[in-house]
Formats: structure tokens, sequence, C-alpha cells
């Protein structure tokens, strides 16, 4: 598997008058993970959806292994066409799973490569049918996603995307909707990929994921990248007093 | 006092004379799905000219009364030299009403999916074209049907105003009938067993559809 790197240069957002990201400068490194983490409403999933542009960027330069993504040059939008062919190869994970509901697990996670790679409907079923083994879901491929659990639906939402072979994934906090108890399934998968040398984008709330299994973290705050480093200097000797506050008001919620 | 024997005999006239309402009503809906499927279409366009089309449209049609409308159209038809039928032009009217509750009906199931069901399909490349056919308009179906056997059912009942233009459907059958027979209590009450009876029929097809398509 090839991986990919990700440039991000100066850009900027806004929404209307508010000022969503503020000159975001980050390097995204090929086969490694990189966990983005602080407030909410600070910016990171902004930014995350900015990488495969499904949010549009306003000024700046986000290149994937060198490629701008969605301007051929500032300012001129690039076609629909060369958009998808990009998307193609980055993969995405949401909050809310966002599985298509009338499909079965299965069938979600075939209908990518029937559409978007032109695989036959057996082949695609084929490769959907280890996408879903490899999350550990053999069992459910028929199961409509409302018949699985949020970590079984989650699995299946990474099974999607993975089928796609993908160079990039970007996981938008991934297991923050999911019960306390199946948030382990899904960061068990998500370890499995970064074994395996996928670049990942991470946007997490989950500071034990962060430290264990993060190359680099950045943290956010109010549209600024604040500081990116290793997980040990950014999650246990921060030198900026914003990250230091962002930790000592998660130590005290997650004590007791 | 109420006569059982009138109130059985009066029945076969007005069975026959159903078949007209349900003709009117089931054409109607047919042609309102597929006219308010292309008003749909152009109120979500990116084409403000045609959005606003759709919007008049729809605030026109749902602010004039179906009879009013039968009225105008029926007699607009010979002042530009339109010679139909009466059930034609019954039609046409009937589904053009129609029309507009029915793209209204399917815009609120379009904004009422998450916006996530259509970034999924974006983010692995899917196109605008494919995530309408493979991902929206499939559920947007699913969740319009409950809404749309009950303008179905309201059409059967608003059928009965096309007894204005002429058409010997249940209502103006029953009125016939009461005037002949000077029986309207058995006559009228055969009337409401058969409308019911009919709706009864399509509110059981509306559960087994939802209940077939449920995810």
């Amino acid at each position: 598997m090839q991986a990919s790197s990700v440039e991000i240069r100066k850009v900027n957002k806004f929404y209307g008058p508010f000022h969503a990201l503020k000159d975001v400068d980050l390097n995204i490194l090929p086969g490694k993970v990189t966990c983005l983490i602080g407030p909410s409403g600070s910016g990171k999933s902004t930014l995350l959806r900015c990488i495969n542009f499904l949010e549009e960027y306003d000024s700046g330069e986000i290149r994937i292994d060198g490629q701008m993504m969605g301007y051929d040059a500032p300012g001129r939008k690039m076609s629909g066409r060369k958009l998808r062919e990009m998307r193609r190869s980055i993969g995405m994970v949401f909050q809310q799973f966002n599985l298509w509901p009338h499909m079965t697990a299965r069938e979600n996670v075939a209908e990518g490569l029937i559409r978007v790679r032109g695989m036959g409907k057996a082949e695609a079923h084929e490769r959907a049918s280890a996408a879903l083994t490899k999350v550990g879901l053999a069992d459910k491929m028929e199961n409509h996603p409302l018949r699985l659990s949020g970590g079984q639906q989650q699995r299946v939402a990474i099974a999607r995307a993975i089928a796609m072979e993908p160079r990039l994934m970007l996981f938008d906090e991934p297991t923050s909707a999911l019960d306390p108890e199946l948030v382990g399934e899904v960061l068990n998968v998500m370890k499995t990929l970064a074994a395996e040398g996928m670049t990942m984008v991470v946007v997490t709330h989950e500071m034990g994921f962060a430290a264990h299994v993060a190359d680099q973290v950045a943290f956010m705050e109010k549209g600024e990248l604040v500081g990116v480093d290793t997980p040990d200097r950014i999650l246990h000797q921060p030198a900026d007093p914003r990250i230091q506050s962002f930790l000592r008001t998660y130590h005290e919620r997650n004590s007791f | 006092m109420f006569s059982f024997p009138v109130f059985l005999e009066s029945f076969w006239p007005l069975i026959w004379a159903a078949r007209y309402t349900l003709l009117i009503s089931v054409l109607g809906i047919g042609l309102g799905l597929v006219i308010g499927a292309l008003i749909c279409a152009a109120r979500l366009s990116p084409y403000a000219a045609l959005r606003r089309f759709a919007a008049v449209w729809v605030s026109f049609l749902r602010g004039v009364p179906l009879l009013v409308q039968l009225l105008v159209f029926y007699y607009t038809l010979p002042v530009i030299g339109l010679d139909v039928p009466a059930t034609v032009a019954a039609v046409v009217t009937v589904g053009i009403c129609a029309s507009a509750y029915i793209s209204e009906i399917w815009r609120g199931a379009i904004a009422a999916l998450p916006k996530g069901q259509s970034e999924a399909a974006l983010a692995i490349g899917m196109t605008p074209r494919d995530v309408w056919t493979r991902v929206v308009l499939p559920q947007a179906v699913t969740l319009s049907l409950p809404a749309l056997i009950n303008e179905l059912i309201l059409l059967v009942k608003a059928s009965s105003l096309v007894s204005v233009v002429g058409i010997l459907e249940i209502t103006r059958a029953s009125q016939a009938q009461a005037a002949t027979t000077f029986r309207p209590l058995e006559v009228y009450i055969a009337a409401a067993c058969i409308y019911l009876a009919i709706n009864l029929c399509l509110a059981a097809l509306g559960r087994y559809l939802e209940h077939r398509t449920a995810v």
C-alpha cells in the first residue's frame, strides 16, 4: 500500500464573518498517524473536511502528494471529475457513521466499488466481504445498519472506506457518538490500520489513543493551530498555556 | 324509517359509479407524481428562475380551492378552442392540483435526510447523479410513502368535487339516486360506506408498503 502525504499551507476558511481557520500550517507525514485535538468549535473538523474538500477552504493550499486539492490554481476550482478522482484515494469516517440505511452492511461496502471503481457486482461483494471480515464483522454482512450496534456500524463505515484502497484515511471524531463500552472495538480497528502503515488524520477526544497511537499531535484552538509535536511533548509537557488549560479541564472531567 | 333493503339496493349503481372515482383519483395521483417530481426538481435546482416558477406553482395551486380550479379549467378549455371530455379535464386538474402537494411532500422528505448521507457518498468519489439515484431518492421515496398514501386518500374524497363538471362518480350518482328514490338517507349512507371501504383498502396498502420498505 502506498501512503499519501498532505501539506497544509496557510489555509483560511470563513463562514460569513466567522474566521474558522486562521493561516493553518500542518504537514501530514506518509504512513503516520496525526491526531487533531482541541476544544469543540476550534476548527479541527473543519480542517479535516477541507482535506477532502467536503468543506471548501478560501485561501492557502492543501496538497496531497504534491497535488493541490480542490483548486487547479488559487481561486480556480477544479472540475468535478478531477475532484472525484482525488477523493477516490481518500477514505473518510464520520462521527455519525453515515451508513446508508437502505443497504445491508455488505452493500454499503460494495456500493463504492461498483459505482466508483466500476467493479462487477460479484467481485465487489467478494471484496466487501473481505473488508468486513477484516474489521471483525464476517457474521454481520447481511444486516442492515440499524440492526447493528454503534461500534459495529462504525466498523462497517471503516470497511466501506478501506475497501476502496485509500492512501489516506480521515477520521472525524469516530468514537464520539459511541457508548463508552463500544469505543475500544473501533479504536482497535484503527490501531490495526495504523500498524499497516496507513496515513491517518484523526480528530479525536480520545487522549489515550492520541498518546499511544499518534506519531504527532496537533492542538487547535479558535481556528488556530497552536502547536504540533510528538504526543509526549503535547500531552505531557505542553509549553503553551492554552494546551495546559485544555488538558487540565480534560483531566478534571475524566477523574472521579 | 331506515329501510335496509333500499340501503342494499342503492349499492350497485354506486359501486358502478365508483369506477370514475377510482379512475380520477388514480390517474390524478399518477399525473401528480410525475408533475410533482418535476416541480420538486425545479424547486431544488440551481437556477433561480426555475425555483421561483416552482414556488409560484405551489402557492397558486395550494391557495385556490380545487373546486374553483376545476371550474376555471373546465370553462377555459372551450375558450381556447379545446374540446376534451369532462373526465380528461377532471384528471388533468386533479393531477395538477395534487402535483403542488406532492412536490412539497418530496421536498420535505429530501430535506429530512441527514446531510451526512450524501457526504459519505461524495467522500468516496461518487458522482452527483449516483448520489441522487443510489442514496437520496431511494430513502426519500420510502420516507414519503405515508404522506403519499395520505394524499391519495385525500384525492379519493376530493374527487367528489368533479361531480360539478357532470361526471357521474359516487357523489353525483348518489345525488341522482336520492332524487329519484326519495330515500336520501339510505343512499348517502351507502355512498359513505363505499368511500370508507376504498380508503380503508388504501390505508392497508400503505401499511403494507411501509412494512415492506422498512429498514
